[in-house]
């Protein structure tokens, strides 16, 4: 937007020189491979990074991951350029130049690791400078949102991916790409190929935007234009291109693959072209018509020929140079007259005639026409489409359709506003003037390298398309030739059917945007859905965080015992409990009651409702423990729970003075469960103290302490021995235990009511 | 008599887990103080009881202790169990005491709210 910047700001800022001069040299750092890559070799460079999981950072250029390098490096000259001016003296410059950059550094690795994890990792990084760049304005609630769901949406598909990049390593043995090209079988007659292609399908599908995951393109729009024109038309969204690309040796061939790519691509390329021909904003506009560019590379990745791949591979070249200079011609417009709205520009070719014809260049390239690259682009799309083996019609109707709709939308771009009446002109209060140099050099130098291409396009074949087909379909050979002039054959026919058609559009285009405008109340919306499924989630979240945390003592104890219950209740089950046979022997009528007293006390306990009565139960409770150790040997055992159940009742009524009576029980329903629980509960502890009691025990310590008590320790008592001799530090322990309860008790006796002590 | 003494600690636990589930603080404590003894009977059990219990000492005169004499080692772990467990159960008594004074209810449900309320007087 044109308030970013001040007209008067110097260019000349570290913020606004650095990027393009980085950007320049990694632009020379590749094109010295060009040579050898066009011949026909490949570049790997490795260094370990997770030796111990044999992960290495690894990269490797080829046909395909040079061109790309060369696209992001090259545009990205340009891009950073352009922004250095258009951002100049905002004061949040600095950062936006660093975020720029890491993209750009973030997305040539992505373009050119080896490695599938590293493929991952720069992937996911391209996804979060996105994040920033797309947020750059944070203060705008739409920019936050639409940074959000960017985030959302390509984060997510890159985490199916991830799974599927998992899955090929496990089948394949190799995470390596170069290794896996000659291994495209393993993968297809896996059985895990269907889940690795669904998942491979999400990360790409969502990362170029193919619908249903399109929506939050055009949403990115409102990131400042410089990141529009090189993230979201030249350089991200080709990710997915790329993976699929890249993928297509391995995973490529069946006709899950053919018919998925064909129906996904042919389906987003004329409903994005459809959607473009309906926006009022130019930058909505050629968001929308890179869906449809993106959609067209889908649908012709499908095939395996030599002229889907030799198509794809020029269309990608053609669409990242139009396509860049149009959002940087519509970024000097809007810098210049302060808006974007088609509606109201026009007659601005007096004004700013270089951005003018610079942009034209651009849109003929774009329409197609004779004798730019966009021309032989689409000759390669027709003849591609004609001999695809998914179905002819479908992929050449889809082209058919998209080409035309792009003619008229080239002319709403680049046409209108420049040539156009003047009479919706919004008034300034300066005189609309060019843009200056660094914002200009852009669109120029793309618009130029349109016809470029289109008058040298062997120079493009030598340099791109071979090797691309050749890295793609392992063959060079199978590459197809890049004619301006093919001679009269059916493509050309398509080809002039293409232009008047278009032509017809663009003359209609003022009336079927105003139709399309009023259907389009009527479509289904994604991105309205997008934020009910956001309030639903949150929601979701809510209520399960209102279930599981609820602040509700009983139902966490609840919770708790239950698991208890039913992790060690289920591995007995699961294992089978030994008990042998019940030991029962020597069982006296005295032993009959000292059990019984013990548990009818806690009988009481649980039924009573006097305070008294509970109290009166625990210590009968007591007394029975404390008999029991009688009974077996514990003397002392039994002395120290005499005295503490003694202390426990003083301490208790002390305490009832201050404490209300119990409550009556409340008919609550929850009762019945909370017995389940408690029964099996019991169950289980009982089966446990049986388990553990039926299998022999290990006595070397006891016979350690009987042995050595008396000899070493000099007691008697061997109990107590082990207490203050051999265990005394646990006993100090112990001991500090009590005293801190008793410190912090008195503490919390002494302080008066909150806010009254200090 | 293993069996016996497991359905008896089995039975404390139920009765000491049901008590912890009530809303009500007191009850609470008593199902605290039920679980500690079922534990410690637990321990004991573990050990392996003695028909006929003979104290673990070693007779006047003699270096080792005769004949069959009861586990020393658990005696030893429960006597510590125990005077911890009067420990949290002191403890746990006065905190009560303290929270009755200040939110005027045992009722832990009645406790949230009235704690959420203090919050938002503060806020």
């Amino acid at each position: 937007m044109a308030q970013n910047s001040d007209q008067s700001a110097s260019f000349w800022t570290a913020a606004s020189i650095v990027p393009p001069l980085i950007a320049a040299g990694l632009f020379a750092f590749f094109l010295s491979f060009l040579h050898p890559i066009s011949a026909g070799e490949s570049v790997r460079h490795a260094w370990e990074w997770i030796p111990s999981m044999g992960v290495e950072l690894s990269f490797f250029i080829d046909g395909l991951s040079l061109t790309f390098a060369l696209l992001i490096s090259g545009i990205g000259v340009l891009v950073m350029l352009f922004s250095g001016k258009y951002m100049a003296g905002n004061p949040q410059h600095g950062r936006f130049s660093m975020y720029l950059v890491s993209f750009m550094l973030a997305m040539l690795g992505l373009v050119l690791s080896d490695n599938l994890l590293g493929l991952f990792v720069f992937w996911e990084l391209t996804t979060i400078t996105s994040f920033l760049l797309i947020g750059f304005n944070h203060d705008s609630k739409l920019s936050q949102r639409s940074a959000m769901q960017a985030l959302l949406v390509t984060g997510t598909g890159g985490l199916a991916m991830l799974a599927g990049f998992l899955l090929i390593g496990s089948v394949s043995g190799t995470m390596e790409l170069s290794e896996l090209r000659g291994m495209g079988d393993i993968l297809r007659d896996s059985p895990m190929y269907l889940p690795i292609l669904l998942l491979v399908l999400a990360g790409a599908f969502t990362k170029s935007a193919q619908f249903p995951f399109h929506f939050w393109l055009p949403n990115a729009m409102a990131a400042p234009t410089p990141v529009s024109a090189y993230l979201h038309s030249a350089t991200m969204v080709k990710g997915g291109v790329y993976l699929l690309a890249r993928m297509h040796p391995n995973l490529s061939g069946t006709d899950v693959w053919l018919w998925t790519l064909v129906v996904f691509g042919a389906f987003t390329t004329v409903f994005a072209s459809v959607l473009a021909l309906k926006q009022n904003d130019l930058k909505q506009t050629l968001a929308y018509t890179t869906l449809m560019a993106l959609g067209a590379l889908v649908l012709f990745l499908a095939a395996p020929g030599g002229y889907a791949i030799t198509a794809m591979a020029t269309f990608l070249v053609v669409h990242s140079l139009y396509k860049a200079a149009l959002f940087l011609m519509i970024g000097c417009v809007d810098h210049s007259t302060g808006t974007r709205d088609a509606r109201r520009l026009g007659g601005l070719i007096r004004r700013m005639p270089i951005t003018g014809v610079a942009g034209g260049l651009a849109a003929l390239s774009m329409a197609g026409m004779y004798p730019f690259i966009g021309f032989i682009g689409k000759e390669l799309l027709y003849k591609a489409g004609l001999e695809s083996p998914a179905s002819v019609l479908i992929v050449t109707g889809a082209i058919f359709l998209a080409s035309a709709l792009m003619f008229a939308v080239a002319g709403v771009v680049a046409l209108k506003p420049f040539w156009g009446s003047a009479a919706h002109m919004p008034q300034l209060d300066r005189p609309i003037r060019e843009a200056p140099i660094p914002m200009l050099a852009g669109p120029v130098i793309l618009g130029v390298a349109g016809l470029f291409f289109g008058l040298n396009s062997h120079a493009l074949q030598h340099a791109v398309t071979d090797p691309i087909v050749g890295a793609v379909l392992g063959d060079m050979e199978k590459a197809k030739d890049l004619h301006l002039w093919a001679g009269v054959n059916m493509a050309l026919y398509l080809s002039l059917a293409t232009f008047a058609t278009g032509l017809v559009l663009y003359l209609f285009h003022k009336t079927l945007r105003e139709r399309l405008i009023a259907a389009g109340e009527r479509l289904m919306s994604f991105d309205a859905k997008w934020d009910s499924l956001l309030v639903a989630i949150n929601a979701g979240a809510v209520k399960v965080t209102a279930l599981i945390q609820p602040g509700i003592l009983s139902r966490y104890l609840l919770v708790v015992f239950s698991t208890i219950t039913l992790a060690i209740g289920g591995t007995i089950l699961a294992r089978g409990l030994d008990i042998g046979t019940p030991v029962l022997d020597g069982i006296t009528y005295v032993h009959l009651i000292v059990f019984g007293l013990t548990v009818s006390g806690a009988f009481v306990a649980v039924i009573t409702n006097s305070r008294i009565a509970a109290i009166a139960g625990l210590g009968v409770t007591g007394i029975g423990v404390a008999l029991v150790f009688i009974q077996f040997g514990a003397p002392d055992v039994a002395i120290t729970q005499i005295l503490v159940e003694m202390l426990v009742v003083v301490l208790f009524s002390v305490a009832a003075l201050k404490l209300p009576t119990l409550p009556q029980r409340l008919p609550f329903h929850n009762r019945g469960l909370h017995a389940i629980v408690a029964i099996g509960l019991g169950a289980v502890v009982t089966g446990v103290v049986i388990g553990i009691t039926s299998v022999p025990l290990n006595m070397n310590l006891t016979e350690y302490f009987e042995k050595y008590s008396y000899p070493i320790a000099h007691g008697k008592n061997i109990v107590n021995v082990i207490l203050v001799d051999f265990r005394a530090f646990d006993t100090f322990g112990e001991i500090s235990v009590v005293a801190v309860a008793a410190i912090s008790a008195y503490a919390l006796l002494k302080q008066r009511k909150s806010g009254g002590t200090s | 008599m293993e069996t016996l003494l497991a359905i008896t600690i089995g039975c404390l636990v139920a009765a000491g887990v049901y008590l912890m589930l009530a809303r009500d603080m007191l009850r609470f404590l008593f199902g605290l103080t039920l679980i500690s003894n079922a534990v410690n009977l637990a321990i004991f059990a573990s050990g392996r009881i003695t028909v006929g219990g003979v104290p673990p000492l070693v007779p006047e005169g003699e270096k080792y202790p005769v004949g069959d004499v009861a586990n020393a080692l658990p005696q030893a772990l429960i006597l510590t169990a125990i005077v911890i467990g009067f420990g949290l159960f002191a403890f746990s008594l006065v905190l009560a005491m303290r929270a009755y004074s200040e939110l005027g209810t045992l009722d832990t449900d009645a406790m949230l709210l009235a704690e959420s309320n203090d919050e938002g007087d503060k806020a």
